[in-house]
């Protein structure tokens, strides 16, 4: 089995998607950064994008998220266009620290839940769950500044889990962690993915990262990003870290750097024969 | 009790102290100043008496009028200004350059405007105070982070919903900058015009005090106005010290 999910039904569908951002004053040019792309999504799928920096895979999961309009084609969510408005049923974990400092744990997770019609008692059950489910417990009364980038990073990952999304939007969520504490945390995202069976679209630089998680990673070029392949990993659903040790996975990663390599040195302007 | 403390602590005793010697030993005479324990004792007579309780409430209330006024109507505008870049620009430059104009020598057409009540005089601590809340509460939205604003679409919220729920709390730190200047410019507003246009609180009292030689009521006015001002100033840097505290930014 390729993921919970996988079952055909296309939940997220990308034709032609095309973002040109315009010159802002006189005489600036236009700035071509993302597409055209063409992609489907299964229905809980989860999938991860690669590509070297300033290739537009965040401006593409802003697409998804309806942060950003594109400029040419289409962008559809459970059939229904995403046209710069965040469609119901798809919450967003960003790379940058976005608890507010304001607010306690608990009340950093339910904020989202609370411009819901949920009952009282609902929220701050869904609450209670997601402090447990992330291993808060005992910090549901502390401010985020009393707790670790880890910590932090569940806080915003719980808030978006406890809407119970259908399409979970990650964008390099674990960028500013260690290395032994992203593995981690990539195991605790598996196993939430595997719990809701939602989709799951991943951005990150990290190629260890994308082959761990992924059932499919698409690698993008350089700005304008495109799809340049979109490599299956076969992985089964169950898995976690420890699928590192397989000599799957080594093959992988080496595919995806041999192809962003490549990608990465046009960025540095460097061609694609330079050592 | 931390080391500055304590020497703020002895610093500002020491200073009391010299004067005190000063005016019992005849350096500085009676005519110009009491001692300060003779300062203390006539403050304690006139709030046990009751005296001037009248000019204190006057006073105090016009400054709170003053004061909640220039905060409600500061926020208030400085969330309107920063959603509206052109008012923005238009205005910025007036606030950049407003407490240079002395606001005080506009105290004749606000009698003519407002009459003699206690009005101009709340007017004038509002117009010191307002400006200060508009300038940090526009610096503080300014600082919201963009992640925050796209969890804010995130979450569907209204702009009015965005503004009360993510960009004033996370602005609150500069706002309580703001608040504090408010809360001094309003008393330096309605106790100074009170010298000027009024028959009435403290100000007037400490004038006409003066005007009489009379010391052993003008300088524990002086000194009740200083602990009045140094007693607010503290309630609103304890609520700022707690602000902070939760944030991790003390």
């Amino acid at each position: 089995m390729h993921g919970p999910g996988r079952q055909g039904e296309t939940h997220v569908r990308l034709e032609g998607v095309t973002k040109v951002f315009r010159g802002l004053g006189r005489g600036r040019p236009d700035v071509h950064a993302l597409g055209p792309i063409d992609l489907d999504l299964a229905k809980g799928e989860f999938f991860a994008v690669v590509g070297p920096s300033g290739c537009g895979k965040s401006t593409l999961l802003e697409v998804l998220a309806g942060l950003a309009t594109v400029t040419e084609g289409t962008a559809t969510f459970e059939g229904r266009p995403i046209k710069g408005e965040v469609p119901d049923g798809v919450g967003v974990v960003f790379q940058e620290d976005a608890c507010f400092p304001w607010l306690t744990v608990a009340e950093n997770i339910g904020f989202g839940l609370r411009e819901t019609s949920l009952p009282a008692g609902e929220v701050e059950a869904r609450v209670r769950r997601a402090v447990a489910t992330m291993g808060l417990d005992g910090f549901a009364g502390a401010y985020p500044s009393q707790l670790s980038g880890g910590m932090r990073q569940r806080v915003c990952i719980a808030r978006t889990l406890v809407l119970q999304p259908r399409l979970i939007l990650l964008d390099e969520p674990f960028g500013a962690l260690d290395q032994q504490t992203r593995l981690l945390m990539g195991e605790e995202l598996l196993k939430l993915w595997r719990e809701t069976g939602a989709t799951v679209f991943l951005i990150t630089h990290a190629l260890d990262e994308a082959a761990m998680l992924a059932d499919r990673i698409g690698v993008m070029s350089a700005r304008p990003g495109r799809l340049l392949e979109i490599i299956e990993t076969g992985w089964p659903a169950d898995r976690d870290s420890r699928i590192i040790e397989e000599s799957a996975f080594g093959a992988i990663t080496a595919k995806l750097w041999r192809h962003l390599r490549a990608e990465s040195l046009k960025v540095l302007g460097k061609g694609t024969d330079a050592a | 009790m931390k080391y500055a403390s304590l020497v703020r602590l002895v610093i500002i005793v020491g200073l009391i102290g010299l004067i005190e010697v000063m005016c019992r030993t005849g350096v500085i005479t009676r005519f110009t100043m009491q001692p300060p324990t003779l300062i203390l004792r006539d403050l304690a007579d006139i709030l046990v008496s009751g005296r001037y309780n009248a000019a204190i409430a006057k006073t105090l209330t016009n400054s709170a009028i003053a004061f909640v006024s220039a905060v409600v109507v500061g926020v208030a505008a400085g969330v309107v200004i920063h959603g509206v870049k052109l008012l923005r620009e238009a205005l910025e430059p007036l606030f950049a350059t407003y407490y240079a104009i002395p606001v005080l020598a506009f105290y004749p057409l606000l009698i003519i405007l407002f009459g003699i009540g206690d009005a101009p005089q709340i007017m004038i601590g509002f117009m010191l105070g307002v400006v200060a809340v508009i300038v940090n509460t526009l610096n503080g939205i300014d600082r919201v982070p963009r992640v925050l604003m796209k969890t804010a679409r995130i979450a569907r919220l209204s702009r009015a919903a965005t503004a009360r729920r993510i960009t004033l709390p996370y602005a609150i730190p500069f706002v309580l900058t703001g608040v504090k200047l408010a809360l001094a410019y309003s008393l330096i507003g309605v106790i100074g015009s009170e010298f000027i246009m009024s028959t009435g609180g403290m100000g007037f009292e400490i004038s006409f005090a003066y005007n009489n030689f009379d010391n052993a009521t003008m300088y524990p006015l002086i000194v009740l106005v200083l602990f009045t001002a140094i007693g607010l100033n503290m309630i609103v840097r304890r609520w700022e010290r707690l602000v902070l505290g939760r944030r991790g930014m003390q």
